[in-house]
């Protein structure tokens, strides 16, 4: 069959589907989280049951992780519509009432799924739409991630089936000309990259794809591949082709298996069809990939440790120059991108290189893909265009803080970024300003944080994540992270003295300075920004050994309000996992400070009526009968 | 190595063959015994030629290589950033206190072990805890207790 054809087939066969009832489940690793795949088997259930013919298809995430399990009904010549945080009990009500009957349960929608003149689907009552720009994102949760044929049928391969036709530099310099840069955190030119690689001596040449998404807080990398496989996988093939390497790998982390899952159905089927393999189409170019897999490392990630790993040695980084593209996996010449960066070179080498560089900013072209976490009311993931301000992707996309809190700060990039406080909320989103702020796009995970979350604690947090994770081969970052981390420990516990700031400022360009690779150089980062964002919360711990958020634990001590205690209920008493609130029935309760474990049940289960548990900081500041282990108790 | 062990590793190391690709070989004897015992590492060793110390060098460099054996329920808590913020560190000591041992430690008689990740990828369910292949979401101190009881009788069940 040649590429008409197949492309012919599969579009005959979405239009079958679309004349047919069927029903989206997002199942990636988030929706199955929330309970996806009881939702599936409610569904069949049912459907078998009654004998309706429809079907389900698993397919990835659209980003809108706070409304999992979603599903989207369509009905032909009807409305597709998204219903949101769906439970099996749900499902029967939504078979009766919008498969079988008419009414379509809009007490249970999040809106209408609709799809705009680039076929990229939208909900026209979210305003977030309105905001973002989806390019990788366009195909995820809308497409069955298994079935080749859906990417088909939305344009897949056609660019590869396009560029087969053209001589490799041709695509080398249109992908120079869009001004693609890799998505991976450096943001290195990816045109320069690939023609350094094509330029380099040696053979053969390698292609990898860096899925390492280490980031606690970042699963973009995750989400497309359990999404949209073949999109990376086409952009990975073209790469070989520019760079005539027909060997290529796929390195993801064993954290993914549901992604290592996806991959190795989806390159089994572009094998299928020929876009894989020995002549595809027909055109005399041979390439192969293999997956790999990574055994838990965040080190891994960076890209010589990368190719140390995939020969099967620890990950440790290694010097550069030589770089990748000249001296690499098994010393030839390689080059590796991020998922994200595969991704864009199906659409720029369609669409063309000047649409690409039309959108974005100055030097950041196209868009960005960020995952939102943490105090923002709807978590997910979202893809807007460079330059987009921090603002709106805070308000307008992510909802803004939940239950009212004030926006504080937002950690962009994970453990190697920074954090940008609320000052500089009107910061365009780009590769440039980011760094002037001492932040980075990095992985692109972004944690919000608001008034209730330390800074102190978020750097001590940071580091205590690198000291695991460092390879130890540098001294700097082996032994001068764990220095930091013991100062930050110091701190967070109000033992520190006020030189140690200046200390610490010291030791963490040393370790910036002193390190081989990226993780090192960038480790101290979310102790810089915080430090110079929030020198204030510092000096209030060393000072005062007062945690004002509230939040560290040897600075803070909960006490009951003895005015707002309602006495007959004692829903503390019998909660308190160290039996530490005393007070019998009648009696006002009273927290043993030395039995304390601060977990704080008593203050999640004080009926919100009282409000009588509070946290203090400083633990000074605590009511002079309630410091030490002898508690009083106040009769009735 | 009990004797099951030991022909579940030879079993494996047979299929395998001498090819030398260690880190998936080492995944693979993970995936069948639970974790890497050391007895078995030397027979990798010897199989693709290596010396001891680099298989080893390997197998302790990687945080998802395990060198103990698990318990029948293996209780992860996730300590990602989101989980962070969240109070996951609260529930990992909540789980500490119910279960009675530290975290990395399997209990006696083999029915919990208790582990930290670093991230399983449900930041919006945060703070997470996955026991066995179930994850619980928004979890607290609180709710600890109550997550467990259906794996206390499990264990008690099977003994």
């Amino acid at each position: 069959m040649n590429f008409q054809e197949i492309k012919k087939r599969a579009q005959s066969e979405w239009e079958a589907l679309e004349g047919k009832i069927h029903i989206r489940v997002g199942a990636a690793t988030c929706g199955r989280a929330a309970g996806a795949l009881d939702v599936i088997e409610a569904f069949e259930k049912k459907l078998s049951r009654d004998g309706i013919d429809a079907r389900i298809i698993h397919v990835g995430c659209m980003g809108l992780c706070y409304a999992e399990p979603l599903v989207v009904i369509s009905k032909p010549g009807s409305f597709h519509v998204v219903y949101h945080h769906i439970t099996p009990e749900l499902v029967p009500r939504l078979v009766d009432g919008y498969i079988i009957g008419d009414d379509p349960c809009l007490e249970l929608a999040l809106g209408l799924l609709e799809i705009d003149e680039r076929s990229t689907p939208y909900i026209p009552e979210l305003s977030r739409f309105e905001h973002e720009l989806r390019f990788i994102l366009r195909h995820c949760g809308y497409i069955d991630p298994g079935d080749i044929n859906h990417y088909i049928a939305h344009g897949g391969y056609s660019a590869l089936e396009k560029v087969l036709q053209m001589p490799p530099e041709k695509i080398i310099e249109e992908i120079k000309k869009s001004g693609l840069r890799g998505r991976g955190g450096a943001g290195f030119p990816a045109g320069r990259k690939w023609e350094l690689c094509s330029n380099a001596k040696g053979t053969p040449k390698y292609v990898v794809c860096n899925a390492d998404e280490g980031d606690p807080g970042a699963f973009m990398d995750r989400v497309i591949l359990e999404s949209n496989p073949q999109g990376v996988i086409e952009g990975m093939i073209i790469a070989g082709y520019a760079v005539r390497a027909e060997k290529g790998y796929m390195y993801v982390r064993a954290e993914y298996p549901l992604a290592i899952e996806r991959v190795r159905v989806a390159l089994r089927q572009a094998e299928e069809s020929r876009f894989l393999g020995d002549n595809i189409l027909g055109r005399g170019f041979n390439f192969h990939i293999d997956i790999e897999q990574g055994a838990g490392a965040f080190i891994s990630g960076e890209a010589t440790a990368l190719v140390a790993t995939i020969e099967g040695k620890r990950s440790e980084p290694r010097l550069r120059p030589p770089r990748l593209t000249e001296v690499g996996l098994w010393g030839k010449p390689t080059l590796m991108n991020n998922v994200k960066t595969f991704c864009y070179v199906p659409m720029i080498m369609n669409r063309g290189p000047e649409w690409f560089a039309s959108i974005g900013t100055g030097r950041s072209k196209g868009t960005a893909v960020f995952t939102l976490a943490g105090k923002v009311q709807f978590p997910g993931m979202t893809e807007v265009p460079m330059g987009t301000t921090l603002r709106r992707i805070v308000y307008d996309i992510a909802g803004g803080m939940r239950n009212g809190k004030r926006f504080k700060a937002v950690q962009i990039g994970g453990p190697s970024g920074g954090c940008i406080p609320e000052s500089l909320i009107d910061i365009p989103i780009d590769f440039d300003s980011l760094r002037k702020a001492g932040s980075m796009i990095g992985s692109g995970g972004m944690i919000f944080m608001d008034e209730d979350d330390c800074a102190v604690d978020t750097a001590r947090f940071f580091l205590d994540f690198i000291t695991k994770e460092s390879c130890g081969k540098c001294t700097m970052c082996r032994l001068g992270t764990v220095q930091l981390l013991s100062l930050l420990e110091d701190i967070t516990a109000g033992k520190a003295s006020i030189e140690d700031l200046q200390l610490m400022e010291t030791l963490a360009q040393d370790v910036k300075e002193g390190s081989l690779c990226g993780l090192g150089h960038s480790a101290p980062n979310p102790i810089l920004t915080t430090l110079r964002y929030f020198g204030e919360e510092y000096r209030a711990h060393i000072i005062e050994k007062r945690c004002p958020a509230l939040v560290c634990k040897d600075l803070i001590a909960y006490y009951i309000l003895p005015d707002k205690c309602e006495r007959s209920c004692e829903h503390c008493v019998l909660t308190c996992p160290t039996e530490a609130v005393k007070g019998g029935k009648g009696e006002v309760k009273v927290i043993n400070q030395e039995k304390c474990a601060k977990c704080g049940t008593c203050l999640e289960v004080c009926p919100p009526e009282y409000r009588a548990v509070i946290k203090i900081s400083p633990v000074s500041k605590l009511p002079s009968d309630h410091q030490g282990g002898e508690v009083f108790i106040k009769e009735g | 190595m009990t004797r099951k062990e030991e022909e579940q590793l030879s079993a494996i190391l047979e299929k395998h063959g001498r090819e030398n690709n260690l880190i998936p070989l080492l995944l693979e004897i993970q995936k069948g015994l639970g974790y890497l015992p050391k007895e078995g590492l030397r027979k990798v060793a010897d199989l693709l030629g290596m010396r001891a110390m680099d298989v080893w060098g390997v197998a302790t460099f990687f945080n998802q290589f395990r060198h103990t054996p698990l318990g029948k329920n293996h209780v992860k808590v996730c300590m990602g950033t989101a989980c962070h913020l969240a109070g996951g560190q609260v529930v990992l000591e909540a789980f500490e206190r119910e279960l009675d041992i530290k975290v990395g430690e399997t209990k006696e008689d083999g029915s919990f072990s208790l582990e930290r990740v670093a991230c399983i990828g449900c930041c919006m369910l945060a703070p997470v805890v996955m026991i066995k292949d179930r994850i619980f979401s928004r979890m607290s101190s609180l709710k600890t207790e109550e997550s467990l009881i259906p794996y206390r009788g499990e264990a008690k069940e099977e003994d």
